[in-house]
């Protein structure tokens, strides 16, 4: 696994707060079991061949499945989801996922309370990246994982700039390590 | 006895004044303006509007629509007490929180955008008023306009009748920019709702700023007056002949694009030299004489220089390239420079004869001159295109195809090119497959190119990448030949009449403005879908600027565009482009006559009631699919403060914040119902208003939700509620989740969906609400209440 703790899009600095990097996929696997109250918000690109000719949709369905973390599909990614049999918990805009996350007394889709850990995955570099700030600055007690292969600093943690291969061999720990197949 | 001092004169009136050798009655005098006696319609509560006289109508909104801050960094670095780190609750050195460093920034940007448009006005007024003289009359559409400037009557409470009349409201609307802009100075606003509010004034005085700016232009160069039919022109990179000397026009603000046409004119030398146009100086100049024709939007400027086609380069101002100059020079094309806020460190050369100017540019001794005078303008660039032309021979830097498999052959694949694109584009892999001789890949990127060439800056072998891209697309590029309709201007009072009621009523789904600049995620096309989409739908749509090009920019299997294909009316199924930039207040426009025309509400200075009007009963859209400039964000707020609501595409998140409801919180969507002054839930109409949207596909869905309004009819919630089902599904794949929110009564459930909502609304525990007339102003129930 290469590591460059640089933002993907050169210009994309976030100043003095920025993302830890997750050097290794137990500290995801980690991070998931210890939170109370995890979701999953995946984008439209998980919908879209990689590299690999594979779709990173695939690995959230089976990490949902292994772990049971609800997923919120924005923009039309509810499409696919449905496609493939699985039914997300939510489907709104990224904006309003972000919006209800901030604000820390929503009490969740399932009105049980406050999430605690979200993680991120398949949303244009730079409008992940302007919602993960909107977070770190104005949310509380959310931390925040960018699941893409691209360093993303307003995240408390995210992957470096990852090998597409390298990013399928650390999902496919995470997944197996989290109990899915 | 009333003492008022307006702005800027001084008005005096008495009802009775009793001195000791005299009793004057109904004294009215005013010093250094005139009194519209003649207007029976009486004056609003806000004449000419300070920054904070509308401030609780924003905080209404704001209140409903509460910010959601989007920082780019932790950091402010406006002050040399900074840079301060505002991450988590820090406050800076000033004291200033993140919340409020944000809203400042969309303040900064809107009043960047308002002064600029508002700048844009005055040169242009004070241009035509030396021209053409101040009581040079305006005239927006003879008998079929009768309320000439809605957004300046409604905002300053006058109806300017000539060109002198403007000055008036653009000295207010300077005004009210500087006021703005002096809130953002450390140590003054520290409230980010109190900022949001500005925002909003400086959107306001945008809309003033860039309706004079039209109306003015409109009038005295005879562009078409809310012309239905306004003529067709052509548009895209193949239209030109070019074997002919080529004027590329670039900018915004036209004099010196129309001294070209007038020189030509002159001259009889139409049809020898072609002129064309990039942003909305070519919308404008194309309004002027059909001759002229549009090369495309603001992401087509280095393409076309680096080509080589134009032999001469006029720039006059706002989202030109820093560079063009430079470029230019490398393909040996002289430029122009006509703007004084444009100057390129060019000499200024407005008072030297032309004939210096022309042989100065012709023999290469120097790459461009300094214009003020749009006349000069006309005369040496057309005479220095023609005498250049020969000598050029269309120059072109665009590589050989062997030099780009060369290049592919030497790329490292180093990543850099791709880490600089705004959209991620695969240059690396494109670069690979070149090197094996497929040009395919690279061409295929300059469909969704928006011609930043950050890619080219960053290469470390200083590839000129933007380059191989136009070189591998190049055949398609000469393919791109469209038809537009020329913008139209106003909407004439006689389409309000016919539609208002409809649209009020819901019976006509919406309307839908498609605006702002090209800085698309994956390329024009999009914005043509979506236009489309809305058309087939009969919702009425309306374009302006860049967006305007490139919903031109798609034909059908029959080779029309959407242009050719639907009516230029303001009606169900109609796609009307209103023009440039400047012309985007003719869209507010309608929304305000509406409520004037159909429901004869007073616009004079009465902002606050007609927005009330406006936000609860007229289901308008924006979208400003490719947003980039300030211009694009003070624009989007002159909507918001009339409660419309905006979506911007995804680079559109980079705007700092979105101004967003929420659909899960019942006690934010009360309204009093006028009649009887009770609170009545309407349910989240519309839901935001302003917001980004990840795809086409959303923004669609999104469009068909947002024109829900509390007024609508059932039968009009039953249209609305159809397209937005209809959208959701086909797009999304299942029915939305949320469609219990919109129905008050089962009459307002498609009749063709009926049994499938009934389960969903049995499900949800679904109540039935009131329609009310609906108002979120206490001052307007008509009922008293407590």
């Amino acid at each position: 696994m290469s590591a460059k703790a640089e933002p993907w899009q050169t210009a994309e600095i976030a100043g003095p707060q920025k993302a830890l990097l997750i050097m290794k996929p137990e500290v995801v696997v980690a991070m998931v079991k210890r939170a109370k109250r995890p979701i999953l918000v995946v984008g439209h690109l998980t919908t879209k061949n990689d590299a690999e000719n594979e779709k990173s949709i695939d690995y959230v369905i089976r990490l949902s499945k292994a772990t049971g973390i609800p997923v919120v599909a924005t923009a039309h990614t509810a499409h696919e989801f449905v496609k493939q049999g699985f039914q997300p918990a939510a489907s709104m805009s990224a904006m309003d996922i972000g919006n209800r996350l901030k604000d820390s007394n929503w009490n969740g889709l399932d009105g049980k309370g406050p999430y605690d850990l979200a993680l991120f995955m398949g949303l244009p570099y730079y409008m992940e990246f302007v919602i993960l700030a909107g977070l770190k600055h104005f949310s509380t007690n959310l931390k925040t994982i960018s699941l893409d292969r691209y360093y993303n600093p307003h995240a408390s943690w995210s992957f470096p700039n990852l090998k597409v291969k390298d990013w399928h061999q650390t999902f496919e720990t995470i997944i197996n390590k989290l109990g899915g197949n | 006895m009333i003492i008022r001092l307006t702005k800027k004169n001084l008005h005096v009136k008495a009802k009775e004044l009793k001195t000791d050798v005299a009793v004057v009655k109904d004294l009215d005098i005013s010093i250094g303006k005139i009194v519209d006696k003649t207007w029976e319609e009486p004056e609003g509560p806000t004449p000419f509007p300070s920054i904070t006289d509308l401030r609780d109508w924003d905080f209404k909104l704001l209140n409903r629509y509460k910010p959601f801050y989007l920082p780019f960094c932790d950091v402010c670095c406006l002050c040399t007490f900074g840079k301060c780190d505002l991450s988590g609750d820090k406050r800076g050195a000033c004291g200033l929180n993140m919340a409020a460093q944000q809203s400042r920034i969309v303040l900064l940007a809107c009043s960047i955008g308002a002064a600029t448009h508002t700048a844009h006005a005055r040169h242009l007024v004070h241009h035509l008023i030396e021209k053409y003289g101040e009581d040079a009359p305006l005239d927006q559409g003879g008998l079929n306009i009768d309320i000439e400037a809605p957004v300046t009557r409604l905002v300053c409470g006058i109806r300017p009748k000539t060109l002198g009349d403007l000055e008036d409201a653009i000295d207010w609307a300077e005004r009210e920019v500087t006021h703005c802009l002096s809130a953002t100075h450390t140590g003054q606003e520290g409230n980010n709702i109190d900022f949001e509010s500005k925002a909003f004034h400086a959107g306001m005085a945008d809309q003033v700023g860039m309706e004079i700016a039209d109306i003015a232009q409109i009038s005295v160069y005879n562009f078409p007056k809310a012309d239905p039919e306004a003529p067709l022109i052509e548009l895209g990179y193949g239209v030109a002949d070019f074997k002919k000397p080529t004027i590329l026009v670039i900018g915004h603000n036209v004099p010196s694009s129309i001294g070209i046409i007038d020189y030509l004119t002159k001259k009889r030398l139409l049809n020898q030299v072609e002129v064309v146009g990039i942003c909305c100086t070519a919308i404008d100049v194309t309004r002027y004489s059909t001759a002229a024709k549009i090369i495309g939007p603001i992401s087509w400027q280095l393409r076309y220089i680096r080509n080589g086609l134009a032999d001469l380069i006029v720039v006059d101002e706002q989202c030109i390239r820093a560079d063009t100059l430079e470029e230019a020079q490398k393909v040996n094309t002289p430029v122009i420079a006509s703007s004084p806020k444009n100057c390129l460190g060019l000499e200024n050369s407005t008072d030297k004869p032309a004939s210096e100017l022309i042989s100065a540019l012709t023999e290469g001794k120097v790459p461009g001159v300094l214009i003020f005078d749009p006349d000069k303008v006309g005369e040496v660039a057309v005479e220095t295109a023609i005498a250049v032309a020969p000598k050029r021979n269309k120059f072109s830097i665009l590589p050989e195809v062997d030099e780009i498999i060369e290049a592919g052959k030497a790329c490292t694949e180093c990543n850099e090119c791709r880490r600089a694109c705004p959209n991620n584009q695969p240059i690396p892999d494109a670069m690979k497959a070149a090197a094996k001789g497929d040009l395919n890949p690279l061409a295929a990127i300059l469909e969704e190119c928006v011609g930043c060439a950050r890619c080219d800056s960053a290469c470390p072998n200083d590839f000129a990448l933007h380059s191989f891209m136009v070189k591998a697309g190049e055949k398609d590029c000469w393919e791109e030949k469209f038809k537009m309709r020329a913008g139209r201007g106003a909407i004439q009072d006689i389409e309000i009449r016919e539609v208002g009621g409809p649209i009020v009523m819901g019976e006509i789904p919406g309307v839908v403005a498609l605006v702002g600049c090209a800085n698309y995620p994956s390329g024009n096309k999009d914005v043509a879908e979506i236009a489309e989409e809305f058309a087939k739908r009969r919702f009425i749509v309306t374009t302006s600027g860049c967006a305007a090009m490139s919903a031109a920019m798609v034909k059908d299997e029959d080779g029309k565009t959407i242009y050719e294909k639907y009516p230029g009316g303001f009606e169900a199924g109609g796609v009307l482009n209103v023009g440039s930039c400047v012309s985007n207040p003719h869209i507010a426009g309608a929304a305000i006559k509406i409520a004037s025309i159909f429901a004869k509400r007073n616009l004079r200075a009465n902002y606050e009631e007609i927005a009330d009007y406006i936000h609860n009963r007229v289901g308008a859209v924006g979208l400003a699919w490719g947003a980039m400039s300030q211009k694009a964000a003070s624009i989007a707020s002159g909507f918001w403060r009339l409660g419309i609501p905006v979506i911007v595409g995804p680079h559109g998140s980079k705007y700092r914040r979105m101004l967003l409801g929420r659909k899960d919180k019942e006690e934010d969507w009360y309204v009093y119902d006028a009649r009887t002054g009770d609170k009545v839930y309407v349910g989240p109409t519309p839901e935001h208003l302003f917001t980004t949207a990840e795809t086409k596909e959303e923004a669609m869905v999104m469009i068909a939700k947002l024109c829900m309004r509390p007024n609508d009819t059932t039968k009009g919630r039953s249209i609305k509620l159809t397209h937005y089902i209809d959208l959701h599904k086909r797009y999304y794949g299942v029915m939305p989740d949320d469609i219990h929110l919109f129905i008050r009564n089962k009459m307002d459930i498609p009749l063709m969906m009926k049994p499938e909502i009934l389960k969903i609304l049995e499900e949800k525990g679904w109540k039935e609400t009131k329609i009310p007339d609906p108002t979120l102003l206490k001052r307007m129930i008509r009922k008293k209440v407590d």
